[in-house]
């Protein structure tokens, strides 16, 4: 008998996801220009995050006549983004059978408390996270698969690498406590003690977890994996910068060659302008969305 | 005597066909160079996105070099693996190493949401194997010489044609290495 749904399936497609990159696109043109250049996936979006910063006002789920023209465009998996606690958002992406939800902070929270019982889902959902406390808590939830908070938007990966390193320090600090150590580092974490005790066992997180929120070169994706990221989501890094094909295709290349450096340097020659960026000093702390969800 | 077997590390599910291939007793390599292929007796083509796995083995010489080593090599794809080995793709003109007489259909069973698990018994290699299906392809039709090890609702999952091997599921996955064992004997019998 089949079973859909399982942990292992959901968890599995982000496996396959590894060492590969998940562009952000809004038409199906873009679309088949990631699919062309090598992207594992796409995401579907109205607008990318630094146009959603700029445009203000609530930040929704996208049309779904948009996500059904990427699914029409291209043969590797689409994700589409709900906003936090949306259930319903969630349920439509759903039924319209994308594969895989981003439950994403990028768009305005229509919960404030609480996030999406995503065991109760057949579809698999990402989530961001900022430290081990929150991918530990939306592990709980059933995400089965993450990526860093970063900064969305801004094209400065200093938010990204701040998350990863965090994450992976904290999980390193958890698989060398003693286990009597475990149920007060969930107390400080708020972290479910038994997504604590499965990290500690498996000595990695149960699911992959790739960089998000920030990444703009292709430098910036060779970073994210070599500080242990197992791929890259780049959101407004590739459609805002000059020349998209061509960005894409070197982000690609420098995921996989991440420790090849003069490839890293040939291919990142003559690319043109990359999006332009936003310092963190200039933002207001409402306009942090890494705060959202949390 | 150990074989010594490469996965193909450009992007998929690498380490898991890596840890597999060990419990089996290889020796396991990656490889994302074509200079890597040399001295291997044996190479994986894991699961992954076969678009973007056939991007960079264009960009980076692999992809002929793979081809090279096919020729005289054992070769086991698991999913985007399997695309990237058949000989006809529905829907795509031409194939990619084309080294296995199938027929594929790619996302077969539909999208993420139709990705399941269920239990299958392999010829020659496994009985109650745990196959996971994500967003997996089915090999419509076989030659005469490929021979058919595993179907799923009357669906071919799992084939052999002599040092070739290939299933639509990911046994990469399934902390299981009966597979990867079978592939293993492939290749010391190759030897001899």
């Amino acid at each position: 008998m089949a079973e859909k749904g399982t942990q292992i399936v959901k968890r599995g497609m982000a496996e396959m996801q590894k060492g590969g990159v998940i562009m952000d696109v809004i038409n199906a043109e873009q679309a088949k220009i990631a699919e062309e250049a090598g992207a594992t996936a796409v995401m579907a979006l109205e607008r990318v995050p630094s146009d959603i910063r700029k445009a203000g006002g609530v930040a929704r789920m996208a049309d779904p006549a948009i996500v059904e023209q990427v699914q029409n465009a291209v043969s590797i998996p689409v994700m589409a983004k709900a906003r936090i606690g949306h259930i319903v958002e969630a349920r439509v992406l759903e039924a319209m059978k994308v594969d895989y939800i981003d439950e994403s902070e990028v768009l305005t929270p229509a919960d404030d408390v609480y996030h999406i019982d995503k065991k109760a889902f057949t579809i698999p959902f990402v989530c961001g996270c900022r430290d081990l406390g929150e991918a530990a808590r939306r592990i709980g939830e059933g995400a089965a698969m993450l990526r860093t908070k970063g900064e969305p938007g801004t094209g400065n990966i200093v938010e990204a690498v701040r998350h990863m390193r965090l994450v992976n320090s904290q999980v390193r600090k958890l698989v060398g406590m003693s286990s009597d150590e475990v149920m007060v580092y969930a107390k400080e974490l708020g972290a479910p003690y038994d997504v604590l005790m499965e990290i500690k066992k498996a000595g990695r997180l149960p699911v992959v977890n790739f960089a998000a929120g920030g990444v703009a070169t292709p430098s910036d994706a060779a970073l994210m994996m070599e500080l242990g990221a197992d791929g890259v989501f780049v959101g407004s890094g590739i459609f805002k910068s000059e020349n998209p094909a061509k960005f894409a295709k070197a982000i690609v290349e420098a995921t996989t060659y991440y420790k090849d450096y003069a490839r890293i340097a040939e291919l990142s020659k003559g690319l043109g302008n990359p999006m332009k960026g936003i310092d963190m000093s200039v933002l207001t702390p409402a306009e942090h969305m890494q705060e959202r969800g949390i | 005597m150990t074989v010594k077997i490469g996965v193909l590390a450009l992007q998929g599910a690498v380490s898991e066909h890596v840890k597999a291939l060990e419990k089996s007793g290889a020796q396991a390599v990656t490889v994302k160079h074509p200079a890597e292929l040399s001295g291997l007796d044996g190479l994986v083509l894991p699961g992954g996105e076969s678009t973007t796995m056939r991007r960079l083995m264009d960009r980076s010489g692999l992809f002929e070099a793979v081809k090279k080593f096919a020729e005289t090599k054992a070769v086991f794809g698991t999913c985007a693996g399997l695309i990237l080995m058949a000989k006809q793709i529905e829907g795509r003109k031409g194939p990619h190493l084309g080294l296995l007489d199938i027929d594929v259909k790619r996302n077969a069973f539909g999208s993420q949401v139709d990705s399941f698990q269920t239990t299958l018994d392999i010829k020659d290699v496994a009985e109650n194997f745990d196959g996971i299906f994500i967003r997996a392809p089915y090999i419509k039709s076989v030659a005469d010489n490929v021979q058919v090890l595993s179907t799923y609702e009357d669906h071919i999952v799992a084939c052999r044609q002599g040092r070739f091997l290939a299933c639509a599921f990911h046994p990469e996955l399934a902390g299981d290495s009966r597979f990867h064992d079978y592939f293993v004997k492939i290749i010391e019998n190759e030897k001899q």
